[in-house]
């Protein structure tokens, strides 16, 4: 859906992005990992002419993002900063509705909009006539991301969107903001530095550094087949709690031990990640777990599960 | 003159026609220039806002003008403006204007560059960021600026009275000039009033919330327009002649008032500082100005004194003014200083001041041809006896003179001499001389008369006429009052005068101020 090619951004002698090319496909959501300074931030800027290019070309289902104005490019791209770039001079619902305004919808069709996401978001109707300044940091990246979505635009930016949220409020925008129907939708490109983030939220992760991708694939992909030496040690320090939360039961299904006591019931599937799995036995009393899947039905011991996340480890079948 | 003292108040009620008047020519010069800062200034700002490399030089230019002083600004703007309000709004234009465009940069380059980006990224166009985004959040600060440049322009205002611009500066200076404390007040207090009370409705304007800052900032403009409008309702009456007097020949008995009480003179009368008023005659945007009969400009730029018939001038004879335990300190100074007695007429007084205001050359050199010419000029002696403090004021006439005592001083005695020129007016000259900072300084009858003496109406009626009888009341009496004794007159006196340009006096055929009131009741 979206085509980067030799995407290159130079600041006189200093190349923040230099000949870049990757592919997302409709409805992934990518991020745009490394530290700070590496160009994510400015190659997420480019893709909405936030920033021009040096040299390079970027397509939207084979159109050159240059064929049209930016102001209209822009108006069909969702886009959410970090801190937030609500208006302060705006109410909630006039943050809300720049964009159909500039798209010029008539007043009965925002408002119904406005409405809809606001009950998917959970934000309290009485929030609207507020001004940001009197709404939490949390709520306010809620209405940062309905300020986004509102036009239902195909692609989503976001820069950063949790990362001026305290822990427990981001932790809870993350979970709402993986089963949002709104999201699953879109094609989404964003950028973090917090890895344990992009390991939760990517269908696929970009891993720059200094102007260039190291690697992009699956969080599996990054964790089990590191590219180079850098990949590995950028991963290390969490390594340990990235796996248990990538790999999922699905991928130990043929390492675990057969036959399945169908009378235990269970919430598990294939696409539990062991880190949840292993969460479930700290709140049952049971030592076993039953987990459905497919091809029919597991009961696993604690040390059974472990053994082949063990097993896995060593020898990923990616 | 003196023998009920007017209250304040009093004087407010007497005078508050012209109070209002003045008023509102204050208030209307304030928004005029204060609208035209805001239709220059703000899309400066936002223009040097966008393109950040100009916005040094047009904020260093915006500052140099804003360090100008404001009567030398004044000064700079007649020849190209002439006088009136034009040069005084362009003036009080330019002190407005740093402080609008300096706010509306730092307003619009202040707001928060994540809000400026997110406009951006929502896909408004730089027109569209700017009305909605960047000149709503900046507004408080560019409200803040147009404040500071209303009170400034209240301020400055004041000085729009020097060049006939009218305004609140008429009283006051008149005030200074007159030594009146109840007109300067009735000039400075509204003054003062206007500044606090617009200082403090901008402020409830820069205070208001987001909503109603929208409707204020749309309503500010009528306003200001409004106030504007009022300088520009025209004068209650015209008449085929202009005049300029200064703020204190307005007040004087022997000014603006005799003129209308004694000639019945209607005139369309504008008030102007002396410092302006000749070249603006030459100039031909006043007809009649009252100037000094001994003036040098009036040579310079070829004016003629009107009789004066009915004699509501005083003679003023010029004489130097010594302190009598000085004369006993000099044995040989008052006849020294008498050697000048009867050598200078008017005519001859005026063309040494033209030597020296037009013509540029020093005082010292003036005053050392003109005593040579007369065989008067001896060399310096260097004596080494006691030294003898001669004062004069601050302009041209009194310097010359200053000069030819010094020299005559030391030419014929042993005296030595420090002169103190350039004593502020006749208040500071006489205190010195009082209080004995300096031994002597010419001084004219009529000053001494009306200034300093300020008989009853009577005694000076009765003297009006004559100058000898003039001279020895003021003799006598400040040798009575003050010890200080008044020495033979220098010969030429000093006195207002009405003027006009010779042409235009020969071409209407006005040589009296009678004739000048015919020409002007006529038709």
């Amino acid at each position: 859906m979206i085509s980067v090619q030799q995407l290159s951004k130079h600041y006189g002698d200093f190349k923040a992005v230099d000949q870049i090319s990757f592919e997302v496909n409709e409805h992934e959501n990518l991020i745009l990992l490394g530290t700070s300074g590496c160009g994510k931030t400015t190659t997420l800027k480019m893709l909405n002419r936030l920033i021009e290019p040096t040299s390079g070309e970027i397509f939207f289902d084979g159109k050159n993002i240059k064929d049209q104005s930016p102001e209209n490019l822009r108006r069909g791209i969702g886009y959410v900063l970090q801190n937030t770039g609500l208006f302060p001079h705006y109410t909630i619902a006039e943050n809300i509705a720049i964009v159909p305004r500039l798209l010029k919808w008539d007043a009965a069709k925002i408002q119904s909009r406005t409405n809809e996401l606001l009950e998917k978001l959970h934000l309290p109707a009485d929030n609207l006539h507020k001004y940001p300044s009197q709404l939490s940091g949390g709520q306010q990246q809620r209405v940062g991301l309905a300020r986004a979505l509102i036009a239902d635009p195909a692609v989503l930016l976001m820069d950063e969107p949790f990362g001026a949220l305290d822990n427990i409020t981001r932790a809870k925008i993350q979970s709402e903001f993986k089963d949002l129907d709104e999201l699953t939708r879109k094609t989404i490109i964003m950028v973090t530095h917090d890895v344990q983030e992009a390991f939760e939220l990517a269908d696929r992760i970009c891993l720059m550094d200094q102007g260039h991708i190291v690697q992009i694939g699956t969080p599996q992909e990054l964790l089990f087949n590191p590219a180079n030496d850098f990949v590995k040690q950028f991963l290390d320090a969490q390594r340990v709690q990235l796996e248990f939360k990538t790999v999922t039961i699905g991928n130990l299904w043929d390492r675990l031990p057969e036959g399945g006591l169908a009378s235990i019931s269970s919430t598990l599937n294939q696409n539990t990640s062991v880190w949840a799995s292993l969460a479930a036995f700290e709140n049952q009393t049971q030592q076993q777990l039953t987990i459905h899947n497919a091809d029919g039905t597991k009961t696993v011991t604690f040390e059974q599960l472990m053994s082949a996340f063990h097993q896995y480890q060593q020898r990923p079948q990616v | 003159m003196n023998e009920h003292q007017q209250t304040l108040w009093e004087f407010m009620q007497q005078q508050s026609d012209k109070l209002l008047t003045q008023t509102m020519e204050h208030i209307g010069l304030t928004f005029i220039a204060l609208l035209l800062a805001i239709i220059i200034g703000l899309p400066l700002g936002i223009f040097i806002a966008r393109r950040q490399k100009f916005s040094g030089i047009v904020l260093g230019i915006a500052g140099v003008l804003q360090t100008i002083p404001s009567i030398a600004l004044l000064g700079f703007m007649i020849p190209v403006l002439g006088i009136g309000p034009k040069p005084a709004i362009a003036a009080l234009l330019i002190y407005a204007l740093l402080p609008v465009i300096r706010n509306t940069f730092t307003g619009i380059t202040g707001v928060d560059p994540t809000i400026k980006e997110a406009a951006q990224a929502m896909g408004m166009s730089k027109q569209q960021i700017l009305s909605r985004v960047e000149l709503p959040l900046a507004m408080p600060v560019i409200l803040a600026g147009i404040r500071t440049a209303a009170v400034i322009n209240v301020g400055v205002a004041t000085l729009a009275s020097l060049i006939a611009a009218g305004g609140l500066g008429e009283f006051i200076f008149g005030g200074i000039s007159l030594n009146n404390t109840n007109m300067i007040l009735a000039g400075a207090i509204p003054a003062a009033l206007l500044a606090i009370v617009f200082d403090f409705l901008l402020s409830l304007v820069q205070k208001l919330n987001v909503k109603k800052l929208k409707v204020a900032v749309r309503v500010l403009p009528i306003i200001l327009v409004l106030l504007s409008v009022i300088y520009l309702v025209p004068s209650a009456y015209g008449s085929k002649l202009k005049a300029g007097f200064t703020p204190e020949f307005m007040g004087r008995q022997d000014g603006d008032l005799g003129l209308k009480q004694k000639y019945g003179l209607k005139i369309h009368t504008l008030v102007i500082s002396d410092a302006v008023m000749y070249k603006a005659a030459y100039q031909k945007e006043l007809d009649v100005i009252s100037g000094y009969s001994t003036d040098g400009r009036l040579k310079a730029f070829n004016l003629v004194v009107l009789n004066d018939d009915k004699a509501i001038f005083p003679p003023y004879y010029a004489a130097p003014v010594v302190r009598e335990d000085a004369l006993k300190k000099f044995p040989d100074l008052e006849r020294t200083l008498n050697l000048l007695a009867g050598h200078i007429n008017d005519s001859i007084m005026t063309t040494l001041n033209y030597r020296t205001d037009y013509l540029h050359e020093t005082p010292e050199k003036v005053a050392k041809d003109f005593l040579v010419a007369q065989h008067l000029y001896k060399p310096d002696r260097n004596g080494s006896g006691d030294v003898v403090r001669i004062g004069s004021k601050i302009f041209g006439e009194q310097y010359i003179l200053g000069e030819m005592y010094s020299m005559l001083i030391k030419g014929y005695t042993d005296y030595r001499v420090s002169t103190k020129t350039g004593l502020g007016g006749t208040k500071i000259c006489f205190d010195a001389l009082t209080n004995n900072q300096i031994d002597l300084y010419p001084e004219y009858t009529g000053t001494g008369l009306l200034v300093m003496l300020q008989p009853k109406q009577k005694v000076v009626d009765s003297l009006s006429t004559d100058k000898n009888k003039t001279y020895q009341y003021v003799k006598a009496e400040f040798e009575k009052k003050y010890g200080l004794k008044w020495l033979m007159p220098i010969g030429f006196n000093n006195a207002y005068a009405l003027m006009m340009r010779k042409q235009q006096a020969d071409d209407l055929k006005i040589k009296t101020i009678s004739d000048l009131k015919r020409y002007l009741d006529s038709k």
